[in-house]
């Protein structure tokens, strides 16, 4: 196989120095995969995989961010706290709730500009670049100036709406308002980018079939309906998983959409995440055990959502 | 990256296909050119409506305040050191483990590469709580090596160039320098870097953007008044760091800046990273 050819291929060739140098050789080529591994894996190990794994010991003492030394041990404690704590379901809800407003309007407006952008277009490479001047805007500086955008008294969206003659939002307390216009940040950092994506999946597909749908009298319409969307159906996985993780991990809009809430997500926590609630929690009432808490429910809340998602699909029609 | 010449693609697109793409480029480039029109003016024009569609005189002063009192041109610094770390770092690390699981055997290969992708499915917030307990202990809260050495560690890098990998660096190739009595290293050298190079490019480049971008960890891991980077010192501005919200402004539009300039040039390159499937920093 492929493979045995490329494992020989890296071994040194035999010098003509006789059996000790030969097993040397071999004894070097074994290793040096693993050589080449290590550094990724030090790095993997400590910093990516031990902290992981340690939260869930984490959760089950009480840590003080001020004396991380002095731990003690409370077992379910912090878990059996946040079943009866009003704010983590509150967290846990607008979490959910903003996560479907920011994905689902981003991906079908990252669907239609990818649809635009799939035609032969004058000036491509600046339409493309174009979609992702949002993705190199950082979530700081954007959630910034829509903060502006969306301010109550002088900010552009109420003057606009007001021109068409409706009444000024107040888009940093409405409990529904607030939510929207927070969905609204992520949906404008990410469409551009989900759209290029979707290009790229568009231009897999085989010329042959939209030819064959256009024989058929399929209109423009079905063909995107029959042959675009079955086509799609990796990228849109992708996009659609991508998406969920980012939903689940939302901090930094909700952070700074107003200048005053600080981590508790406005007057009424009425956009506070699980993200901002672990922050709130860890980093500004110091309790760290609780935070731990708070990010495996986060991953719980996560596989909740790909098993519906699974569960769905198996009860889905299939074709 | 190049349009096929598919049956779809040779509708050459009407005019309002044009106007529509007009409008979500607009809707695209509008809030950060507000941004520069927001830094240009003073923030009592900014507390009136209706808002300045145009721009004002205040943009020196606004930048040189956000520069200095904001903190805005240390955290510059700040971030070059780290995102040109984290970039040159994730793109070595990456390519040396990317070869080693597109094209070498040894033993745990399979369960490894599954251990690594798995990870990208968990939200990195997982692990902030221990991690930062180990940052804290080594002593290194505000410091610069907090948030590079986390950011080091690319399951999506060592994906991507194994993919790259896997296409660009024929077995032949290999079988032809072993032929030639070429060791490891002299392979890694002169054939795997040559091949690797393309994807390394666009490998640093989206790791750069990411690294420019990362919000969360270094929020916790710095402060304002402690080497901060960029997204923690404009975390400081918009909580009222410097109650000016033109200065605010000002120092969004510096933050952002660099990262425009590098995809105004290297445009082709990111857009073809991202259309390869990029993941989500």
């Amino acid at each position: 196989m492929a493979e045995d050819v490329v494992e020989r291929a890296l071994a040194p060739a035999v010098p003509a120095g006789g059996a000790r140098r030969d097993r040397l050789g071999r004894l070097r080529s074994r290793a040096a995969p693993y050589a080449l591994v290590a550094p990724f894996f030090l790095l993997f190990g400590a910093f990516g995989l031990f902290p992981l794994v340690a939260t869930a010991w984490t959760s089950l003492f009480r840590v003080e961010l001020t004396a991380p030394e002095a731990r003690e041990w409370v077992g379910a404690h912090n878990y059996a706290r946040l079943l009866t704590d009003e704010f983590f379901w509150n967290a846990l809800a607008n979490t959910v709730l903003i996560g479907l407003l920011a994905t689902v309007p981003q991906l079908l407006i990252a669907l239609g500009a990818a649809h635009l952008l799939d035609a032969r277009l004058r000036g491509r490479l600046f339409f493309r670049v174009a979609a992702l001047a949002p993705y190199a805007t950082s979530v700081a500086a954007a959630t910034l100036v829509f903060a502006l955008f969306y301010g109550r008294d002088q900010g552009m969206v109420n003057w606009a709406i007001g021109l068409i003659g409706l009444d000024p939002v107040d888009w940093q307390n409405g409990p529904w308002a607030s939510k929207f216009a927070v969905a609204s940040i992520v949906i404008w950092r990410w469409t551009g980018y989900n759209a290029l994506i979707y290009l790229a999946a568009m231009q897999t597909i085989p010329p042959e079939l939209y030819e064959a749908a256009a024989l058929d009298g399929a209109s423009r319409g079905r063909r995107f309906w029959h042959v675009t969307l079955p086509g799609l159906r990796p990228a849109l996985a992708f996009t659609g998983i991508v998406s969920t993780i980012g939903a689940v991990q939302l901090f930094g809009e909700p952070l700074l959409f107003s200048s005053g809430a600080g981590a508790s997500g406005g007057a009424d926590h009425q956009y506070q995440t699980l993200g901002l609630y672990l922050y709130e929690q860890g980093w500004v009432n110091l309790h760290l055990g609780r935070a731990a808490a708070i990010a495996w429910a986060m991953l719980l809340l996560l596989v909740v959502v790909f098993g519906l998602v699974r569960l769905g699909r198996g009860k889905g029609v299939r074709r | 990256m190049t349009g096929r010449p598919g049956a779809e693609s040779y509708e050459r697109a009407g005019w309002g296909t044009y106007l529509l793409l007009a409008l979500f480029t607009a809707v695209s480039v509008f809030p950060l050119l507000w941004t520069a029109v927001a830094a240009s003016r003073t923030s009592g024009r900014l507390a009136q409506s209706p808002p300045p569609f145009w721009f004002g005189r205040n943009l020196p002063r606004n930048v040189s305040v956000a520069w200095g009192e904001g903190g805005m041109g240390e955290a510059l610094a700040n971030t070059a050191v780290v995102a040109g770390s984290v970039a040159l770092g994730t793109v070595a690390f990456s390519t040396l483990a990317g070869f080693a699981f597109a094209r070498l055997r040894f033993r745990f290969r399979a369960p490894l590469l599954l251990l690594v992708g798995a990870t990208m499915l968990v939200p990195p917030q997982l692990g902030v709580v221990p991690l930062y307990l180990l940052i804290a202990r080594l002593g290194w809260t505000d410091q610069l090596q907090a948030v590079v050495l986390p950011s080091l560690v690319s399951a999506f890098g060592v994906f991507y160039m194994r993919q790259h990998l896997l296409g660009a660096l024929p077995p032949e190739l290999l079988e032809a320098a072993r032929m030639d009595g070429a060791g490891t290293l002299r392979v890694v050298w002169h054939l795997v870097l040559p091949a690797a190079r393309p994807a390394m490019a666009v490998l640093g480049m989206l790791s750069f953007v990411a690294a420019w971008n990362d919000f969360f960890w270094p929020v916790l891991a710095l402060t304002q008044t402690g080497n901060p980077t960029v997204q923690v010192a404009l975390t400081g501005l918009g909580r009222g760091y410097v109650p000016d919200t033109s200065v605010v402004m000002a120092g969004a539009l510096l933050g952002t800046l660099p990262l425009l300039v590098v995809l105004a040039l290297f445009g082709r390159q990111i857009v073809g990273g991202v259309m390869r499937g990029a993941v989500k920093g």
